[in-house]
Parts: C-alpha cells; sequence; structure tokens
C-alpha cells in the first residue's frame, strides 16, 4: 500500500538554508546540498528546496544549487520559488529537479499551470497555495484566502475554489501552506487540509505547523493529507526523520521504513 | 554503453544522473545505430502515451527499439516506457510497440483501500513490490523495499507468466515485467533511493538471460 510521504522543507535564500517564523527573523542554518543529501540518507521520502525570496525579489532560482543536489540524491524533490514561466521550469527539471511548484505566479496566470502540464505532464507541477483564515464572506465561502508574495498579499480568492481550478488546469499535486500555522510548532492546520484534501482528487501535501510527531500523526490519518511537509522540527536536529517514521509506524500510519 | 532512449518525453537526465553515479557509460540517443550499437537499453519516460508514441515514430526509435528487442539485447523499460512496450493504451486509444500481449489501463475513478477509503488517481508516492519469482535484477534488494510510483495507467499483460512483480493500490497490479531479454517496471529506480539504484546496477551486470 501506498506510503504517506514526510518531506522536509529547506527555504533558500542566496543559496543558503533559513527557516524563518511566519517569514520573519530567518536565521542562517547551513549548505541546502548538504542538508539535502542528509536527509536522503535519513530516510526523507521526497525534498522541497524553496526559494523564499524569488517570489518578490524577482531573484533567479539558484539552478546550480540544483544541479549539485541532483548528482547526490536519488529520491524526488521540487523546486519552487520564482518560477514564472515555462521556461523557469524547464531549467529547473533539466537541472534535475523532479517537480517544480508554483505559487504567486499561478495566481496571476493561471495559465502558467496548464502550459506546464502539456510541457512536462501533471506529475511534475505542483500547486503551491499560501493560505490565511479569514471571516467567511461570499467572496470567501470557505473561510480561507489565498495569499502570495510570501504572505504579504491578499488576492481575494478562496482556497478552496483556487484548490479545484488548480487541478482542473492539470496541476498533480498541491502543496498547501497555512500561513497562520506556519513556524508556530503548534500542528498544522487540520481543518483546512480535510477540507482541500478531501474535495480535489490529487495528493496535498500538508505544510505550516509542524512541531513534533504527534502533528504529522493528526495531519496524515483520516484524509487530511498524502504528505506532510516538515522544516525546523528536524533542521535543527530536535527530531530525525527515522525517529519520526517509528512513531508514525508504530501508530499504524504506512510509512516507508526501509531505505 | 547503454543507451538511455531520447523521444523528447521526460527527465531522462535523472536516468543518465542515476548511472554517473554507479559509473556506468550511458548515451542519451535517438540515433539508429547508438542503440543498435549498445550493449543494453535503457526506456524510460513520463508523460502521454499518445504523444510518446508519436516522437518515438518520428525519431524512428519504435523499429530500433522492436530490433533491439529481437536482437536479444538486455533492454529496461521504466514508468512510460514500461507502457509503451504493450499492444496499446487506453489513453487516448493508442497502438504502442506490442513487444508483449496486453494492454494498458487506467485506475478507476472510485478506487478505496480496504477500509472504504478513497484513494487519489495518480498513484503517487512509495509502494512496495510483491515479487512472484526471483530475478537477478532483484539480486539484494530487500523484499521489504519501496519505490517511487506517479502513473494513472499500468500494463495488463495477457499471459500471466511474465509477470514478475505486483504492486497493491486498491487492488494488485502489475508493476514488473520480464519477457525474455526485457524487464520493464512501473516505478522510478531512478528516483527510489537506494534499492532503485540497487534494480538499475544489477540491470547493468544482467545479461538478459531469464534465470532464476
Amino acid at each position: 500500500m501506498l506510503s504517506k510521504r514526510i518531506i522536509p522543507c529547506l527555504d533558500v535564500r542566496d543559496g543558503r538554508l533559513t527557516k524563518g517564523i511566519k517569514f520573519k527573523g530567518n536565521v542562517d542554518i547551513g549548505d541546502p546540498v548538504q542538508m539535502a543529501f542528509n536527509y536522503y540518507e535519513e530516510g526523507a521520502d521526497e525534498i522541497v528546496f524553496y526559494d523564499i525570496t524569488a517570489s518578490s525579489e524577482c531573484r533567479d532560482i539558484m539552478i546550480d544549487t540544483v544541479r549539485r543536489v541532483a548528482e547526490k540524491i536519488f529520491i524526488p524533490f521540487c523546486v519552487g520559488g520564482g518560477i514564472r514561466s515555462v521556461e523557469d521550469m524547464r531549467q529547473v527539471l533539466l537541472a534535475g529537479a523532479e517537480k517544480v511548484s508554483v505559487n504567486s505566479a499561478a495566481v496571476r496566470d493561471p495559465q502558467i499551470i496548464s502550459r506546464g502540464t502539456e510541457s512536462f505532464g501533471s506529475q511534475c507541477i505542483v500547486l503551491g497555495m499560501d493560505v490565511k483564515k479569514v471571516q467567511t464572506t461570499d467572496h470567501i465561502p470557505s473561510g480561507y484566502e489565498i495569499v502570495i508574495d510570501g504572505g504579504r498579499s491578499y488576492t481575494g480568492i478562496d482556497a478552496l475554489a483556487w484548490a479545484r481550478r488548480g487541478e482542473s488546469l492539470g496541476a498533480g499535486e498541491i502543496c498547501l501552506n497555512s500561513i497562520d500555522a506556519d513556524g508556530t510548532k503548534d500542528g498544522y492546520e487540520l481543518e483546512l487540509n480535510r477540507l482541500i484534501s478531501s474535495n480535489v482528487k490529487i495528493p496535498v501535501i500538508a505544510s505550516g505547523g509542524a512541531g513534533s510527531p504527534e502533528h504529522l500523526f493528526e495531519v496524515l490519518s483520516g484524509d487530511r493529507a498524502d504528505a506532510a511537509l516538515i522544516a525546523s522540527m528536524t533542521h535543527y536536529g530536535t527530531y530525525s526523520i527515522k525517529e519520526i517514521k517509528k512513531y508514525l509506524h508504530n501508530k499504524g500510519i504506512k510509512v516507508r521504513m526501509n531505505w | 554503453m547503454i543507451a538511455i532512449i531520447d523521444y523528447k518525453a521526460g527527465n531522462l537526465t535523472s536516468v543518465k544522473r542515476a548511472l554517473d553515479f554507479l559509473g556506468q557509460d550511458s548515451v542519451v540517443t535517438s540515433d539508429y545505430s547508438e542503440v543498435i550499437k549498445a550493449e543494453r537499453i535503457i526506456f524510460p519516460g513520463v508523460g502521454a502515451a499518445g504523444k510518446a508514441m508519436f516522437d518515438l515514430k518520428r525519431h524512428g526509435m519504435d523499429q530500433t527499439i522492436r530490433e533491439a528487442f529481437g536482437n536479444k539485447k538486455p533492454i529496461l523499460g521504466i514508468c512510460l516506457g514500461t507502457q509503451i512496450i504493450m499492444e496499446m493504451s487506453r489513453e487516448s486509444d493508442t497502438r504502442c510497440l506490442g513487444l508483449i500481449k496486453g494492454e494498458v489501463q487506467r485506475f478507476p475513478d472510485h478506487l478505496s483501500d480496504n477500509n472504504g477509503k478513497r484513494l487519489k488517481v495518480p498513484h503517487m508516492g512509495w509502494n512496495s513490490v510483491r515479487l512472484r519469482r526471483r530475478h537477478p535484477i532483484f539480486d539484494g534488494v530487500p523484499p521489504d523495499s519501496e519505490f517511487y510510483f506517479v502513473h494513472s495507467y499500468y500494463p495488463v499483460p495477457s499471459l500471466s507468466e511474465i509477470i514478475l512483480g505486483e504492486t497493491y493500490y486498491g487492488d494488485w497490479f502489475v508493476s514488473v515485467l520480464l519477457s525474455k531479454n526485457l524487464v520493464a517496471v512501473q516505478f522510478h529506480p531512478e528516483k527510489s533511493g537506494r534499492p532503485g539504484l540497487k534494480i538499475l546496477s544489477n540491470f547493468c551486470k544482467w545479461g538478459g538471460e531469464d534465470v532464476e
């Protein structure tokens, strides 16, 4: 049976790793290539690289980093941040990434999803969604709104409607990030994850809020997510992937135990 | 030298990179003579069957692969490559290479697991393979190993003897096929960590004979 995936997310700025609290006050913690290799050896099922500044400051993604990662690790990895065109996607995929994720660019130009899908296949295109809980209105019936540019701009788009739209445009997967939960270590936004995951057919990766293995159990049980993104809980050595997987395995969640 | 068939479909560089890591010489090519003189062939691919067949024919690679198969050259099919070797695919009702009798079908829309929980299509992520028998391609690969899959279609061969491995996703489907000098896997060994690399390195040593 298919395993639930544990995916470390490496936020990268200027070719170095960072991890911030609510996108503010980032601290420098190291080399992304080395960190990716460590995670590969430690049993990560996939890795996400996110260029956190590229989207708002129009920075080019670090193709060289991607290439160096691809020479050393043989599991899928995804690159997001600053992907604005099919050409940007092509460069990242040719450098060795398995997937690219589009976020702000897809909100500005949703057809980038279908163009990416036509050129490289659905399996390559991940729709990244940054979501904030808001008052329920006629325009935002789900009570969750899409925000872009690293959480700085509200779009007026309903998160559930956007997830469905992304799916119909051909996205192969959704990476669902709760801005409210991000960096809190208080657990994933379970209601948001259940809402989106149960309303689309494509896999959903839960993101934002992981602080302990119990949080992963909460979001991976039930119909809430197919994979869970983690960052600070393993970046600083508080937990290892192996520990987390062992915990989930003992709680009856199917995870990949032999690597 | 290993020829990786190039038909402009999918991430061929990842197969090449994995072979580089294993120290195996390989070339990504759609050149007839390069493929024919290669010691062994890898036939990868992601994307849609219809487009893939169109591109294969455009490069004359359909005939080249048939010829290499007839010449007893070891061939490894990966993902879409594993589907294209069948007679036809339900994906846009595409006529395929026909190296193996049978067709390619899509996972049903309402797929569920043993607990009645809905399963998503594509089947994306890590899953295990139950082998029907031993084969040199799986030598040294622990039985509980998992492999990276991403697909909505899977092969349904007419003859059950050629089924080497199966995977469970709502139901059992064929994930490894073996016919003479051709072995074909539905997962991505180049993205499946150590067990995947082991399969690739086993393929690099396999002579193309079907031995226990």
